[in-house]
């Protein structure tokens, strides 16, 4: 089990170094001139332009450049801006922003959506199984732009003018973890609907199991079939799901933080990509990554302790 | 569907006493997306206690059918039963409360599957499997629980039953698993014990290991055993009278060495006739011809008409009632005389 993790984390290595140099070639790829976009309209001097041309490597090789790059993670330094900030000063609590975000996405997902789920499997072929299904169809064919700002207007502005109490903030922290609620929601919608599916389709695949057949064989009463014999089984592709989509849910919080104007990742991304702060979006993507193979490590590990089939030497 | 569903006399309706477990024109019906199948047609069985029935009979001929509708765990719907009664010491458990029935299933009727893998669940040890019977229907601790479950390994003689009772399903062999099975239909000591093909998934040594476990539990606890096979070889030596089905009906029902000795329905005698036998060696091996019927299009007349040496005009419009031979034999066939004195053909 130790060894497996061990191996694990060092086959991240070679997954790390590939996804970060794809994004950095792509990130110095973009046409125009990062010092350009720091001047806006006004001409850059010269001389000004050559000495951070050559602070920032920008005259080597692309090769060269990820070689500095890397050797400067490694000692623990995200590098600079190139307006001079250190990058580490600008994750600083962005990061928490953005995973409490998509923590907050993931339990309403993991509730809801194994949730209605599980109702629809049960209540399969009948009205209630049927509107589940047209409602996670609506969910998903809705973009989160949409019902960003839709929710953000109803659940937010108008429910707040009409009862006089802030049930949902809608935009920035200062709420604290209220703050979290309607961009979570939002954030979570589309997975909700792709869980809800999974789960229905887990559980339905479950109750025509043999081993459930046996349990009411057994003469086990209807909840302990369900609630013990088919539930376990059933629960294990959705971890691996849910593992997953915490890595889904940080990277795609872009749009959810900019409509409710949360200062986190997804943000502070968008912002870079536009300003051309190619260092800060290199970095955001690398530590991305590194929560997406831990997840994952965690899932597969979770997942032995789901099935006892699976066991890792 | 051109063949109306004939009443069929109980088979021992004339007994001063009801037998342990008794089976009544049985009828089960599935509803599809292609019409109808009408899976069980007027089956009718009794078993007492101490004494072993084989159901014999292909794929689809609804013995498999007939037991789920005795334990209960027909998926209803898409199946029904229009018609019919399964009488357990005397009342009709079709009639009773899911509930009441529950208290019954497991406890006093158990079933032993065919596939041992996945007819256990795979995320509990077998001790827990087993522990549950006690945990749930008895009201015992979790210990209490497991110590019956080593009792009951070592009972269907699984080596090392107190280091294994908390492996997993899947790391015990085929024939070690279909012992774990038996260990839990057992636990609560039923009357009656209906196994399904308990022995298809394994090898033939094997079988004969798990059949003679069956046999050996059977005459210890005085228990009702129903074992249903397509294989005519494994239960000469355990059952005491043999039902053969085809296509949802008993077509021929007998004690068991006088079915081997003289079948009195030609599908008897062709499922006799295909065993390969050593003194046959060389020989092409007899198969019954043509494929068991559709049930969503049966044959007019006798179902096994258009697959029987034998045919004669009547038995394509004629549907046979199942004619009693003796007090203890019938069979469907308008032509079971000649069957049994061989002068047919």
């Amino acid at each position: 089990m130790g060894r497996y993790v061990i191996r694990r984390l060092l086959q991240a290595i070679p997954v790390l170094l590939g996804t970060t140099f794809l994004i950095f070639a792509i990130v110095y790829a973009l046409p125009g001139d990062p010092l350009q976009a720091l001047a806006g309209e006004k001409r850059v001097d010269p001389v000004f332009a050559a000495a951070l041309r050559e602070q920032f490597h920008l005259n080597d090789p692309l090769i060269v450049r990820y070689g500095y790059y890397v050797r400067d993670i490694l000692s623990g330094n995200f590098g600079t801006t190139f307006r001079g900030l250190p990058v580490s000063t600008i994750f600083e609590g962005k990061f928490q922003v953005t995973f409490q975000l998509a923590i907050t996405a993931l339990i309403f997902e993991a509730i809801i959506g194994i949730g209605l789920g599980l109702w629809a499997a049960l209540r399969r072929g009948k009205w209630e199984d049927k509107g589940i299904l047209a409602v996670t169809l609506l969910m998903v064919s809705i973009p989160t732009l949409v019902s960003g700002f839709v929710l953000q207007l109803v659940l937010g502005v108008q429910l707040k003018r009409n009862t006089g109490i802030d049930f949902f903030p809608v935009a920035g922290i200062q709420d604290g973890l209220r703050s979290y609620l309607l961009p979570g929601f939002v954030l979570a919608m589309l997975s909700i609907a792709y869980l809800t599916r999974l789960t229905r389709t887990s559980l339905m695949e479950t109750l025509r199991a043999d081993y459930v057949r046996t349990a009411i064989a057994k003469g086990m009463p209807r909840r302990r079939v369900l609630g013990r014999h088919a539930l376990r089984n059933s629960l294990i592709p959705l971890v691996t799901y849910l593992g997953a989509d915490l890595g889904t849910l940080m990277g795609g919080a872009v749009i959810t933080e900019t409509i409710f104007n949360l200062p986190g990742i997804g943000q502070q991304l968008f912002q870079s990509v536009y300003l051309r702060e190619n260092s800060v979006v290199v970095g955001i993507v690398t530590v991305l990554v590194l929560i997406y193979i831990v997840a994952n490590l965690v899932v597969d590990l979770l997942y032995a302790v789901l099935d006892p089939r699976i066991r890792y030497e | 569907m051109s063949n109306p569903s004939i009443d069929t006399h109980p088979l021992e309706a004339e007994a001063t006493t009801e037998p342990l477990l008794v089976v009544d024109n049985l009828h089960v019906e599935f509803t599809t997306r292609q019409g109808l199948v009408r899976a069980v047609n007027g089956v009718s069985y009794t078993v007492n206690a101490g004494e072993s029935l084989a159901v014999l009979g292909e794929s689809g001929s609804g013995k498999s059918v007939t037991a789920q509708a005795i334990m209960g765990i027909l998926d209803m719907p898409p199946a029904r039963i229009p018609k019919g009664e399964v009488r357990f010491r005397g009342t009709d458990m079709l009639k009773l409360s899911d509930q009441a029935r529950s208290q019954i299933r497991g406890q006093r009727i158990a079933m032993i599957f065919q596939d041992a893998l996945s007819a256990l669940n795979p995320v509990f040890t077998v001790g827990w499997q087993i522990s549950e019977m006690f945990r749930v229907h008895r009201g015992m601790s979790k210990r209490d629980g497991m110590r019956k479950a080593v009792e009951l390994m070592d009972r269907v003689r699984i080596p090392a039953a107190k280091n294994r009772v908390n492996d997993y399903p899947h790391q015990f062999s085929g024939g070690m698993r279909q012992r774990i099975m038996i260990a839990m239909s057992i636990a609560l000591d039923p009357e009656v014990l209906i196994a399904d093909e308990p022995t298809t998934a394994l090898d033939v040594t094997v079988q004969a290991q798990i059949m003679d476990l069956l046999a050996e539990l059977q005459r210890e606890s005085n228990m009702g055993l129903i074992l249903i096979t397509h294989d005519l070889g494994v239960v000469a030596d355990v059952a005491d009278k043999i039902a053969v089905m085809y296509a949802g009906r008993i077509v021929e029902h007998a004690p068991v060495h006088d079915l081997y000795k003289t079948p009195a329905h030609p599908y008897s005698k062709g499922l006799l006739d295909s065993i390969p036998r050593v003194d046959m060696k060389g020989q092409e091996l007899y198969a019954i011809k043509g494929l068991p019927p559709n049930l969503l299009d049966m044959p007019s007349g006798c179902a096994f008409h258009p697959r029987c040496p034998y045919r004669r005009d009547n038995c394509v419009t004629d549907v046979p009632p199942l004619y009693e031979i003796s007090g203890t034999r019938g069979s469907a066939c308008h032509y079971y005389r000649e069957v049994l004195d061989g002068t047919l053909g």
